[in-house]
């Protein structure tokens, strides 16, 4: 199996790459885990992780440097259904807008903008840094096998903004921060969190392993 | 609310390798960060900060490669400090595992910097570290300031007052050290944490000072601060970060325990 975890500059891709080598390993898995650069390669892999970090319109600007990436990412993805997992800013994209900043195009892969976190509590501070727990909305493979739930296993978020679900039944966990707030989302093959799960020690390299094995 | 509070061990670096010693009993070398961070990420550390104390531009090639080998084995948040003056040097940290960025000399100099800094990266990726300390004389209203150089250089500037510019300027947390306190196991310094931290909308951590564990408690519950840092506590095996969570728990603070 192929795994290609695309390189646009984003910060997190060298975390990201030994998180799915150690998940595969764990796991008797086997799979080459490629950065990649090179959209034809992208559109030969088996699964796709589209990492992020950095502002909104900065990881779109990446991508849209690389001639014809964002479309083999929509032919792979879309038209291929190539189970894909988005990260933090990659699953972000997924979205129809960016407003971080300006306003910028997502992929329109799933229906909503991605804002700023609005609080209730205006002593909450914003950015969200730190562990938190997930509350699962809806069922789904990558989360198999992953205590949730308030005493359950953490994730580790580092966010201003979030993913504002237009249909409610995408939006498969949220974490509690001052609200609900997405902290993951769904949609036939593909999947994105809002935490980082190749800093999330146990829950993240259990859900990455879920995603390699998934058969969406 | 169910974010948790973090226990931050901080590890000073230099040339790529750990000084000012880590005295695990497991560790084969206490100098090697990533055997450091193994035991630390081990004992259920929320967050690890490396702080470069590396004299020479020379050295800082060996610092990007100790995150590297550290992000190999370590699967959980990295900050790094020390030397940082260029938007590339913030990518090459970035690229190397770091997750947050932290910016001190070059934010007091060139705030602008700041700006540049979360613009590219957002700003949940830039911390600016202020070191301060009290300049106000006994009875007078409480005033702190900024220094440079590791305390031995003063600018005059408002600690307060430079932390509320750089969050403007889009800072995501403030590392705020206090230099009256640091070194002296005496505690934070309550006042100072207090002030900023209700002073700015991001989170604060708290540096400076940890002697006990009832520190650590005071600096959330009475500084107001959003996470703790402390390095000499669990270098030499004072206290374990297991212990600290326990502690912090039972004060009544939401902690993330590692079983």
């Amino acid at each position: 199996m192929l795994v290609s975890i695309i390189d646009y500059g984003s910060g997190n891709l060298r975390s990201a790459q030994k998180a799915f080598e150690r998940a595969a390993s764990d796991n008797e898995i086997t799979t080459e885990i490629v950065l990649q650069r090179d959209p034809e390669e992208v559109l030969k892999s088996d699964r796709i992780v589209l990492p992020g970090v950095g502002a909104f319109a900065d990881c779109r600007a990446g991508l849209d440097a690389i001639p014809g990436m964002i479309d083999a990412l929509e032919e792979a993805v879309i038209k291929q259904a190539k189970p894909y997992l988005g990260i933090c800013v990659g699953m972000q994209l997924m979205a129809d807008r960016g407003l971080e900043k300006t306003v910028t195009d997502g992929f329109g892969w799933i229906a909503g903008d991605v804002n700023k976190i609005k609080l209730s509590d205006p002593t909450i501070k914003i950015p969200q840094i730190g562990w938190n727990t997930l509350d699962i909305i809806g069922n789904h493979p990558l989360l198999a096998d992953i205590e949730t739930g308030e005493n359950g296993l953490h994730a580790y978020f580092v966010h201003s903004y979030h993913l504002e679900c237009k249909n409610a039944e995408e939006c498969i966990a949220t974490t509690d921060y001052g609200g609900p707030i997405t902290a993951m989302v769904a949609k036939d093959n593909m999947a994105g969190t809002q935490f980082h799960p190749e800093k999330s020690q146990k829950l993240g390299l259990s859900l990455i392993a879920n995603f390699l094995k998934w058969k969406p | 609310m169910t974010l948790k509070v973090r226990i931050i061990p901080c590890l000073d670096v230099a040339d790529g390798r750990v000084v000012k010693g880590v005295n695990f009993v497991d560790l084969v070398d206490a100098g090697d960060p990533v055997e450091a961070a193994i035991a630390y990420d081990a004992a259920g550390a929320d967050e690890l900060t490396f702080l470069d104390i590396t004299a020479s531009h020379e050295e800082r090639a060996s610092t990007f490669d100790m995150i590297a080998r550290t992000a190999e084995h370590c699967f959980m948040p990295l900050t790094v400090g020390g030397g940082v003056r260029e938007i590339s040097d913030i990518r090459k940290l970035l690229l190397a595992g770091a997750d947050k960025v932290s910016v001190n000399t070059t934010a007091v100099f060139n705030p602008d910097f700041v700006a540049e800094a979360s613009d590219k990266f957002g700003a949940q990726c830039i911390v600016v570290a202020i070191d301060a300390k009290k300049v106000s004389g006994e009875g007078e209203e409480a005033r702190w300031e900024i220094f440079t150089h590791g305390g031995r250089k003063e600018t005059g500037i408002d600690a307060v007052e430079f932390a509320e510019k750089v969050t403007s300027l889009g800072a995501g947390e403030i590392l705020l050290t206090s230099m009256d306190r640091d070194g002296t196991k005496a505690g934070y310094n309550i006042p100072l944490t207090r002030a900023i931290s209700d002073a700015v909308k991001v989170p604060v951590i708290a540096s400076g000072g940890v002697g006990t564990l009832d520190h650590l408690v005071e600096g959330i519950l009475e500084g107001h601060a959003s996470a703790v840092l402390a390095a000499s506590i669990f270098h030499f095996g004072t206290y374990t970060v297991g212990e600290a969570k326990a502690h912090m728990q039972a004060a009544g603070i939401p902690v993330r325990m590692v079983t």
